[in-house]
């Protein structure tokens, strides 16, 4: 059975807190270097997730924050299923994307948008409209180009019927009290975190 | 055999095909599936970096509705994605009595409460371990031989939980593709990730995944996929894929159980084959031909 993470604390303007847990996740991290050697998206990042451990380790944030390396963690679970010291690699590096959309990072700006408005989209209606997420993302994106790259694809996807245009609105449970609920709850987890910290 | 469904988003609009195939052929083997009424989102790929809680809560809204109804129940599950959300929140309500309080004081909001009790089963396992080729072989009317099949996995119907199958060599599909009479195509490829949402985000970085796994299966005949994700990354992207390999790479990708389907002789529309976005020409010849 794979062990399930902690729950993350969430993330407060006092990063040091949010970075200190994710230190702990993989503090006990050798450096051998496996997950370098089993990521599929390695290629493509600045920075080696062994390399990028260590920073973490060592509380460098705004060198972390800088890599694109976590942003192109696509979530496949190889390294997670791989490390010697069975460490939750993956949440790990979900926690950073959550740090860098925390920070409004400008490097990370156009992932921090696709994922924050497919959130909204999902607060109300409940699923995922496909036309009202891209309608938001797009907006948000303030790109003239973005919608581009998607055309061909959306028309296709139209062409066949499959793209839910929301006409069905009856369908929607709209999910703000569960939202709302969630955020109260963390706020005060972090409260009495912060007490804890300083008391 | 009786489940609870859970098709998630992907299955209502981009993957109709995977939710209508599903369907026929659960039918066809005697399963009852009763959808569960009221479903939403999982939180997908999206929910777990902007807040875990968040992440568990959701998922744990939908096995609370299925709880509702049988609390020792089962929720067959098609997509990879939305499997690993639902088990996530099985597992944190199941084996985690902190967790089980705090995602049940989040659904306190919404009317809910969850125990974790009703399993979360991926459509493979259902397939592979409940039906098997046994059960699979008596309802086969037509060979689908001469095929060359290349069994795609994918990842979070295989990691982080390793339930059925080998996280890393898988091979459960095989002994149901090699019922229909078609052959498994040999790669190394059926495992590794597509690029998921890399394809959307980081375009350059997730095309090069996918041109990677359509280059891997050029000598067969087909794909097959079990998650709408690796489903569309697949079968969306493939001329984008040509053009960045200098080679065409298309090639036909169909979900598992619209293979398993032709092979019961069930109908085309039946199992959405006229919504696949690669279908090569001939392809449907050559079955008849079979």
């Amino acid at each position: 059975m794979y062990p399930h993470p902690a729950p993350t604390p969430p993330t407060t303007d006092d990063d040091s807190t949010a970075l200190d847990h994710i230190r702990s996740m993989v503090s006990a991290c050798i450096q051998c270097g496996t997950c370098t050697g089993s990521c599929p998206n390695a290629p493509e990042m600045d920075m080696t997730p062994r390399r990028m451990w260590r920073l973490v380790i060592l509380g460098r944030l705004s060198d972390v924050m800088a890599s694109r390396t976590f942003i192109l963690c696509s979530d496949c679970y190889t390294c997670t299923l791989r490390c010697p010291r069975g460490l939750p690699l993956t949440a790990a590096m979900e926690a950073l994307k959550g740090i860098a959309f925390a920070r409004k990072e400008a490097r990370h700006r156009s992932s921090r948008l696709f994922y924050e408005k497919f959130m909204q989209t999902v607060k109300r209606y409940g699923r995922i409209r496909e036309m009202a997420f891209m309608t938001r993302y797009f907006t948000a994106m303030k790109s003239p180009m973005a919608p581009l790259r998607f055309a061909p694809l959306g028309l296709k996807l139209i062409g066949k019927g499959k793209v839910e245009m929301g006409f069905d609105k009856s369908a929607a449970t709209p999910l703000d009290a569960l939202f709302e609920k969630v955020a109260a709850l963390e706020r005060t987890a972090a409260d009495s975190l912060e007490e804890e910290n300083h008391g | 055999m009786k489940y609870f469904y859970y098709p998630g988003c992907s299955l209502t609009a981009s993957a109709r095909e995977y939710d209508l195939a599903t369907r026929a052929l659960m039918t066809a083997a005697g399963a009852t599936l009763s959808e569960i009424d009221d479903w939403t989102c999982c939180g997908a790929s999206a929910a777990a970096p902007i807040s875990d809680l968040l992440a568990l809560s959701l998922s744990a809204r939908n096995l609370a509705l299925a709880e509702q109804t049988a609390t020792d129940g089962q929720i067959l599950v098609p997509c990879s994605a939305c499997y690993l959300n639902l088990k996530k929140a099985h597992d944190a309500l199941h084996n985690d009595a902190e967790g089980r309080a705090t995602i049940n004081d989040a659904l306190a909001a919404v009317g809910l409460t969850a125990t974790g009790s009703v399993r979360v089963r991926h459509l493979l396992e259902v397939l592979a371990v409940d039906l098997g080729a046994a059960g699979l072989a008596p309802l086969v009317t037509r060979s689908l031989a001469g095929l060359s099949v290349a069994p795609y996995y994918g990842c979070q119907c295989l990691r982080p939980y390793t339930e059925f199958d080998d996280p890393e060599r898988p091979v459960s599909m095989e002994p149901l593709i090699e019922t229909t009479g078609a052959a498994v195509y040999t790669w190394e490829m059926g495992a590794r990730c597509c690029g998921a949402s890399l394809v959307s985000t980081q375009p350059e970085a997730g095309l090069e995944r996918v041109c990677a796994i359509l280059k891997a299966a050029k000598a067969a005949d087909l794909i097959v996929t079990v998650c709408p994700m690796c489903q569309m990354n697949l079968d969306a992207w493939q001329a984008k894929a040509s053009g960045m390999a200098g080679e065409d790479l298309s090639i036909t990708v169909l979900y598992l159980p619209q293979l398993l389907g032709l092979a019961l002789g069930l109908g085309h529309h039946r199992l959405g084959l006229d919504l696949n976005l690669a279908v090569k020409k001939g392809f449907f010849e050559k079955i008849e031909q079979a």
